[in-house]
């Protein structure tokens, strides 16, 4: 393992604390794993995006240039990560189903598996899925803030934006929400 | 401060991030718009349906894996490489043993021995000219430098 060791992580100085990659992944698993799961919406693809986003950190972290901010950095591959997946994922569908509109496909998110929640109900699974409609930004916010409970001084360094930004996109975003859980309690 | 400003405000308001005194500000203005104070009660619904879902925590064994999966991809990677490089480097001497032999060979004809010559340099000045084109356009590349 000492192999793979080579680039010390000081995550706190003042407490003379470093910490190894291997400890950094230890440390961040978590909640990269479910940051992932909020993006992706299931278990498999949270597993491997999470994963793969540590490895391309890893090859990497030569580019970190202050390692105590070694989360934001990292998020911001993971976050890329995840995009890219699922835009191609997007595309691929858009290949086989021709016949579907842009709009239709847009608002469709098979991925967002139920069994990704805990003590599920009826509403929590409704919820869930229109989270899953959210477009990517306001997505990610919601999850930053609702699944990760994160504080909007948080949010706005892992977004590299101002606490006016996350505010706004909060709005934007729980608006939307608000609006297909609307349009989900129509069709039912 | 017009409409709008308030409504950001409205999330820092229900996710108690607000400020003692724009929180005073902010409850103000909402005895005085209906449409915000509507709104308001809505955003708080949501959120409170939002803040009862929970993610699902995963099999330990997953936790317990996860660091001795990112180890066991990097040495992969790290033999793939070890191996591309060393299976180029036995192509291209193979290769070069290959067509030292035929040259020296009296039996092979002359004119496949210039073939096999022409092709070679052909390879050649397509590999110098890929590489010349992509230099120059990495060192055109306006983005090159951009890290996000």
């Amino acid at each position: 393992m000492d192999s793979l060791c080579k680039n010390t992580l000081p995550m706190q100085p003042s407490t003379a604390c470093e910490l190894t990659f291997e400890s950094s992944v230890k440390k961040y698993m978590k909640d990269a794993y479910f940051i992932a799961l909020g993006l992706s919406g299931n278990h498999e693809d949270a597993l491997e995006l999470s994963q793969e986003a540590f490895l391309k950190a890893y090859r990497n972290i030569n580019h970190l240039q202050n390692h105590e901010k070694f989360f934001p950095w990292f998020y911001q591959i993971l976050r890329n990560l995840c995009f890219d997946y699922l835009r191609k994922k997007k595309t691929r569908a858009g290949q086989y189903l021709e016949e579907i509109d842009d709009e239709s496909l847009t608002n469709t998110n098979n991925d967002f598996n139920p069994e990704a929640i805990a003590e599920r109900n009826e509403t929590k699974e409704i919820i869930w899925k229109a989270i899953g409609q959210l477009d990517e930004k306001h997505r990610e916010i919601i999850i930053l803030r609702h699944f990760l409970n994160q504080s909007y001084e948080q949010i706005a360094r892992n977004l590299f934006c101002s606490k006016g930004t996350v505010m706004s996109r909060l709005y934007y975003g729980r608006k939307q929400l608000k609006e297909i859980l609307n349009k989900m309690k129509g069709e039912h | 401060m017009i409409c709008q400003d308030y409504k950001n405000l409205m999330m820092a308001y229900i996710d108690g991030e607000l400020e003692p005194e724009a929180r005073k500000t902010f409850e103000e203005h909402l005895q005085s718009c209906k449409e915000c104070s509507a709104e308001l009660k809505e955003f708080k619904q949501l959120k409170q349906l939002t803040d009862d879902i929970e993610f699902a925590e995963p099999e330990d064994r997953i936790w317990e894996q996860y660091w001795q999966n990112i180890y066991n991809r990097t040495e992969r990677t790290t033999g793939w490489v070890l191996f591309s490089i060393a299976a180029i480097l036995l192509l291209i001497y193979g290769g070069f043993k290959f067509i030292e032999t035929i040259i020296h060979d009296p039996s092979v004809g002359f004119i496949l021995k210039a073939a096999l010559l022409v092709l070679i340099a052909g390879a050649a000045v397509l590999f110098v000219s890929v590489l010349r084109e992509r230099l120059y356009f990495w060192k055109k590349d306006r983005y090159k430098n951009v890290r996000r």
